[in-house]
């Protein structure tokens, strides 16, 4: 009875763009958003805040566009080949930063960040520089398909991916592993007397929110056929941060309850608000954090569900 | 070889001029239910956090089975089969009471399955057990950070018996808990423990407790041990008794 | 020789603005005991708003030496308005609150401040020269070298003598210290740790923005400018060990010097080369050159 919301959430997002055929890209891209919001959503639980996740969604963005440019095109080995990729980065930048807390961790992700936002601005002849790069038109199992048809791939594929991953992620989050990152949260200390390693508990962690937003990236350089270095940028990181909070980062439908609030916020204020965008995420993380502490999903939710049982 | 369980030598630390362990040289048999008394101040704490690897001796070794284990981490430690309760409980605060000992139980039987859960009849089999058994089994459900002090300091000694250690080190495990419940608290420890073949070292304060429970008593002074011997000898001696007993 | 020296002068001098960044950090995180995110804003709100007073003070027709005491102006101006307002209103609410909240707060501010600049003064860059030809160049040796580019290093080990001598010689240094050392027994001493906090941080402000001002003599200010400068500012914060000042000033220096080896080197590496050296010194040290952990008793 729990999910009677959600699949009203999924049965929506999968029709509304039948009557309204321009949704489908919002939709797709929220959905990448909510991806990657989840990966920064994981970390919270541990207490930690990265505020460099863009770079990982920019990743799996400019991992897309050089896998086409080589003449992978099949989007499902894309999918495979961006999550893999971004993993792999995630464990080695995790190895380095998950020896950090609080705002050392906050701050070496942003300065890992800074750098890949400045390698790929300035190495003009591989990435093309703040042109950013052209995404190859994707196929599926070997054949080329119209832009409508790819489309209504992306949409339906990434609604499939969210269930999916997103049952994956929750299954995890109750699994030791998952209940051990609030658990280094509140007593990192008595989880080593455990035996337990931090160090591997972070590092899983941070490997798949790398994966999450690696993912995220792939389905936006699908989307919008086109990756540039603001994509990575610090203050998408912020963007991301935002989401995962406005949502309520306990849940695994918190990051993308915040991601479609927040694009549907862009695409109805886009000519009022895009030149100070930033300014509103700004001052809505700061409501959220005076006013909202639960997040969107928790508003929604208080007096609904038990303490203790929310997650 | 010795057949001794933990055998320290030598253990040296200081805090700037305070030397917390001054050459501490102790053996602990398999099977001993050992109590360390002492003032405040005089180093059992730093003890037990040396041998746990929390803080590394400045001189000295420690042993466990007879294989050198100075300055491993505490988790290397911990999984080489020594437990601790902490004098201040350590538990998880957002997780409930029978959560926090199904951590342990995890840590304990493997823990490193993404997709399986945490609560699961197989860990709530090893953990329900022990909250009975500390009578801890009314408040499992609750969140800890809800539970009294005297509650959480039993749930902390739960944690460290789920990892099935081959020792385990108290850290006053009746401080906080009712005179009226202290005795049957330390009964059940102590029969808890014979029966797992567990090998316990405690701090305590309660001289009636340490002569009805221990087999051996350590006398701690100034970071030094100062007496060595069976409860009924080293109580009756006068120098304890104006260090140790005059103090609490 | 005589390519090594100026670029290390060079070096340095970016360091030098740096560590005004960085020694603000430092001495606010020590008192206040958090790390805010939004310090790198003050530094580009200086740089900007001296450039605004450098540029109005040359388009008058005023003397152009008087661009050194408008930035220094600027400095102070910046501090003064924003220093307690913020401490007052959005800093002041996190204290005691767990450091994630904290950072979120300070975060939320950086982004505000990042568009309000945006909004006040537009995308393209801003400069001011004057202070810089001002003071020339001289050649030693055969080596010619940019004037302002020593003063900037003479200038940063000034503030950092003059901010140990404020904290060792003056009262507020004492009540600092004092704070510092233990803030609940400064307040049972009686000590208004609230206005020491007020105080420190304004100050701390008043360094960011001062580094700013200085900074925007040598390069455009555009937006970004806070970002990179509470990056870099954290990396030499880091690298000196959090709370120290003369770790700061150490780690400005390896920063300059890594810059200079970098460029000799491999100059494609010059943008990350402090990076290198704050993982680098990470690794070895944690806590940094001069820091040391806070260890919880168990
Ligand atoms: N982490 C620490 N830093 C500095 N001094 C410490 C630390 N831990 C313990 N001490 C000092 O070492 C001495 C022994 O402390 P402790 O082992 O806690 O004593 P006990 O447990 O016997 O009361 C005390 O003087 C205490 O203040
Ligand atoms: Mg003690």
């Amino acid at each position: 009875m729990q999910l009677i919301p959600y699949a009203v959430a999924m049965a929506g997002i999968a029709t509304l763009p039948l009557a309204f055929p321009w949704l489908s890209f919002l939709f797709v891209l929220a959905i990448a958003m909510g991806f990657a919001a989840l990966g920064v959503a994981l970390l919270l639980r541990a207490g930690l805040i990265s505020i460099g996740h863009a770079m990982f969604y920019g990743l799996g963005a400019y991992a897309t566009a050089f896998l086409t440019r080589w003449g992978v095109t099949d989007l499902m080995l894309l999918l495979v080949g961006t999550a893999a990729i971004s993993a792999v980065a995630g464990t080695l930048v995790g190895a380095f930063v998950v020896r950090y807390r609080a705002i050392f961790f906050a701050m070496l992700n942003l300065a890992v960040s800074m750098v890949f936002f400045t390698l790929v601005s300035k190495l003009y002849a591989l990435t093309g520089g703040s042109d950013g790069m052209r995404v190859g038109a994707p196929t599926l199992f070997g054949r080329a398909y119209s832009r409508a048809v790819i489309e209504a791939v992306l949409l339906y594929g990434s609604l499939a991916l969210l269930v999916v991953v997103g049952f994956l992620v929750h299954r995890y989050l109750q699994s030791s592993m998952g209940q051990a990152l609030s658990a280094v949260h509140t007593n990192e200390i008595r989880l080593a007397y455990l035996g337990v390693s931090v160090r591997a508990v972070l590092l899983a962690a941070y490997a798949a929110s790398a994966a999450l937003a690696g993912i995220g990236g792939f389905l936006a350089a699908v989307a919008i056929g086109h990756v540039v270095p603001e994509m990575t940028y610090w203050t998408a990181s912020g963007q991301l941060v935002l989401v995962a909070v406005l949502g309520g980062a306990g849940t695994v439908a918190g990051p993308f309850i915040g991601a479609f609030f927040l694009e549907a916020v862009r695409s109805l204020a886009a000519g009022y608000l895009a030149e100070s965008w930033n300014l509103v995420i700004g001052v809505a993380l700061l409501v959220v954090i005076f006013f909202l502490p639960g997040g969107l999903h928790g508003l929604m939710h208080a007096g609904f569900v038990p303490r203790g049982r929310a997650a | 070889m010795s057949a001794a369980l933990l055998s320290a030598a030598g253990v040296t630390l200081s805090f700037g001029g305070v030397r917390a362990a001054d050459g501490v040289d102790v053996e602990v048999d398999t099977g001993e239910f050992l109590a360390i008394i002492g003032p405040n101040g005089s180093g059992k704490t730093t003890f037990l956090n040396l041998c746990t690897g929390y803080l590394r001796p400045t001189a000295g070794s420690i042993r466990l089975e007879g294989r050198d284990i100075t300055g491993l981490s505490p988790r290397a430690i911990a999984r080489l089969g020594i437990a601790r309760a902490f004098q201040i409980p350590q538990l998880f605060a957002e997780h409930s009471l029978l959560e926090n000992v199904m951590l342990a139980v995890a840590a304990e039987q493997g823990f490193w399955r993404p997709l399986r859960p945490l609560d699961r009849p197989a860990h709530r089999k090893a953990a329900l057990p022990l909250l009975e058994l500390m009578k801890l089994d009314e408040h499992a459900e609750r969140a800890v950070s809800e539970l009294s002090e005297g509650i959480r300091k039993l749930a902390d000694i739960a944690l460290a018996l789920a990892l099935r250690p081959k020792l385990l080190l108290l850290d006053e495990p009746t401080s906080g808990v009712s005179n009226a419940e202290k005795f049957a608290l330390v009964e059940t420890l102590a029969a808890a423990l014979h029966n797992e073949n567990v090998t316990a070292v405690f701090v305590e304060h309660d001289m009636e407790v340490v002569r009805s429970y221990a087999d051996r008593v350590l006398v701690w002074d100034q970071g030094r041990i100062v007496a060595d011997g069976p409860p009924n000898a080293i109580l009756s001696d006068p120098r304890v008794l104006q260090n140790v007993v005059g103090v609490t | 020789m005589s390519i090594v020296l100026p670029l290390l002068v060079d070096g340095l001098a970016e360091a030098a603005l740096i560590f005004f960044v960085a020694v603000g950090l430092t001495l606010v995180f020590s008192v206040l005991r958090i790390l805010n995110v939004a310090h790198g804003s003050f530094y580009s709100i200086g740089a900007y708003v001296a450039v605004l007073l450098g540029t109005w003070v040359i388009g008058r027709g005023y003397a152009p030496a008087l661009t050194f005491l408008s930035m220094l102006l600027a400095a102070a101006l910046v501090a003064v308005v924003l220093g307690p307002a913020i401490e007052r209103s959005f800093v002041r609410w996190t204290y005691g609150r767990p450091e994630a909240v904290q950072i979120l707060v300070t975060f939320a501010l950086f982004l505000i401040f990042e568009d309000l600049q945006k909004l006040a003064f537009g995308v393209q860059p801003y400069s001011q020269d004057a202070p810089m030809q001002l003071l020339g160049v001289s050649s030693i040796a055969g080596v010619v070298y940019l004037n302002y580019s020593i003063a900037l290093i003479v200038l940063a080990v000034a503030v950092a003598a003059g901010l140990r001598l404020l904290l060792a010689r003056t009262r507020f240094g004492k009540l600092v210290t004092a704070v510092v050392a233990d803030r609940e027994v400064a307040q049972t001493l009686g000590i208004n740790t609230e206005r020491v906090f007020v105080s420190a941080f304004t100050l701390g402000v008043f360094l960011a923005a001062l580094g700013g001002a200085l900074a925007s003599a040598t390069s455009g200010v555009a937006p970004g400018l806070g970002a990179e400068a509470i990056v870099l500012g954290f990396a030499v914060a880091a690298i000196g060990g959090l709370g120290q000042i003369e770790g700061a000033l150490l780690a400005a220096v390896i920063v300059g010097i890594s810059r200079v080896v970098a460029i000799y080197f491999m100059p494609e590496l010059q943008p990350v080369a402090p990076y290198l050296v704050m993982l680098t010194v990470l690794l070895v040290r944690p806590f940094g050159l001069f820091g040391s952990p806070a260890m919880r008793r168990l």
